[in-house]
């Protein structure tokens, strides 16, 4: 059975919308719930947290310089850089490392 | 002359918006630059694949439904996988909804939910106080164009890049989950100790065999309620903090 890839591409695009607007659009009050609140307060870095590591080692030429990135990048944030600033030090490392290592 | 001041608001949320979005927008043709050659052997041509990207902003649940497409999947399919790699945005939607002034229009969370990505997230939430819809549209419009021709040039070039600039490339977009989540943690234990738990508990199910056969969406959407669930029961915050 053959597919037409509009259909797919469009299929992909609806969920991929109404999955972000339907929280955003419906929720219009203030959750008054101390839990709810404290779960959603949570919820970004525990998502960044979870996505960063160990992906970070996994994306790049040889996990040492990603390791060397994550914690380039942690030393980066710790002493408040900016948001271009620790992303630029953190490809620094991987291509400082990789031209040792490949 | 109060009508003057929003506007210049408006204007400078923009620009700040923008500023931010450059960063991103890099770490965005990067990654979806490999995203366009999976685009390109899955069968999609190079419109279709700026089509895809340009509509769905979205990394992990656009490689998987190039996936179902290369596998010509049933529609069905392709809705569930769409919605589970991408449920986590449903969580940020929620957090960001909150942050939302109630003097917003609606028509502006219409177009916010647009560009409700992992990184665009990611500098919004991190705004003090109410987020001004302007920092998201002036983010969004550099970041997204950026995400629709890096595919493009994935699906027309190949790989024209040195895989050294690629592979340094790749973690420009986990620098700025760092700056997002390390400036927070060093003022405060309990996220510092949170985020160390979430490094620790997302490599346990990564390699664990038990559990690697999860896909990286449905690994984060679990692993972020659960945690996020157990710390607002074991570390409940302060009304004021919440609201911030």
């Amino acid at each position: 059975m053959t597919h037409n890839i509009y259909i797919y591409i469009l299929i992909m695009a609806v969920v991929s919308y109404l999955i972000r607007a339907l929280p955003l659009t419906l929720i219009q009050r203030q959750i008054k719930s101390t839990f709810i609140k404290s779960f959603l307060y949570y919820v970004p870095y525990v998502t960044l947290a979870v996505m960063t590591f160990p992906a970070i080692i996994e994306a790049t030429e040889s996990p040492i310089s990603g390791a060397v990135a994550l914690l380039a990048g942690i030393i980066a944030a710790w002493f408040g850089a900016s948001l271009i600033k620790v992303a630029a030090v953190c490809c620094g490392a991987v291509l400082i490392i990789e031209l040792f290592l490949i | 002359m109060k009508n003057r001041g929003i506007k210049g608001e408006t204007k400078a949320a923009l620009l700040k918006g923008m500023h931010d979005g450059i960063p991103i927008g890099l770490g965005y043709l990067a990654v979806s630059f490999s995203l366009g050659i999976t685009a390109r052997n899955a069968g999609l041509n190079p419109f279709q694949a700026f089509l895809a990207s340009l509509l769905c902003n979205a990394s992990a649940g656009e490689y998987a439904g190039f996936t179902l497409i290369a596998a010509s999947a049933p529609y069905i399919e392709m809705a569930i996988i769409t919605l589970i790699t991408n449920a986590r945005y449903m969580l940020m939607s929620c957090a960001l909804s909150q942050r939302i002034s109630p003097e917003t229009k609606l028509r502006h969370r219409f177009f916010m939910s647009m560009h409700v990505t992992d990184e665009l997230f990611g500098i919004a939430i991190s705004q003090p106080g109410y987020i001004n819809p302007y920092y998201s549209y002036g983010a969004a419009l550099v970041a997204a164009p950026c995400w629709a021709v890096g595919t493009v040039l994935g699906a027309i070039a190949g790989s024209i890049l040195p895989l050294r600039i690629v592979s340094a490339f790749s973690v420009a977009l986990y620098g700025m989950f760092l700056a997002v989540i390390i400036p927070p943690a060093r003022h405060d234990r309990v996220i510092c100790g949170i985020v160390l738990f979430c490094f620790t508990a997302s490599a346990a199910a990564t390699y664990l065999p038990a559990l690697s056969g999860l896909s990286s969406g449905t690994r984060t959407i679990i692993l972020t309620v659960a945690i996020s669930a157990a710390s607002a029961i074991l570390f409940p915050r302060k009304q004021e903090e919440t609201a911030q």
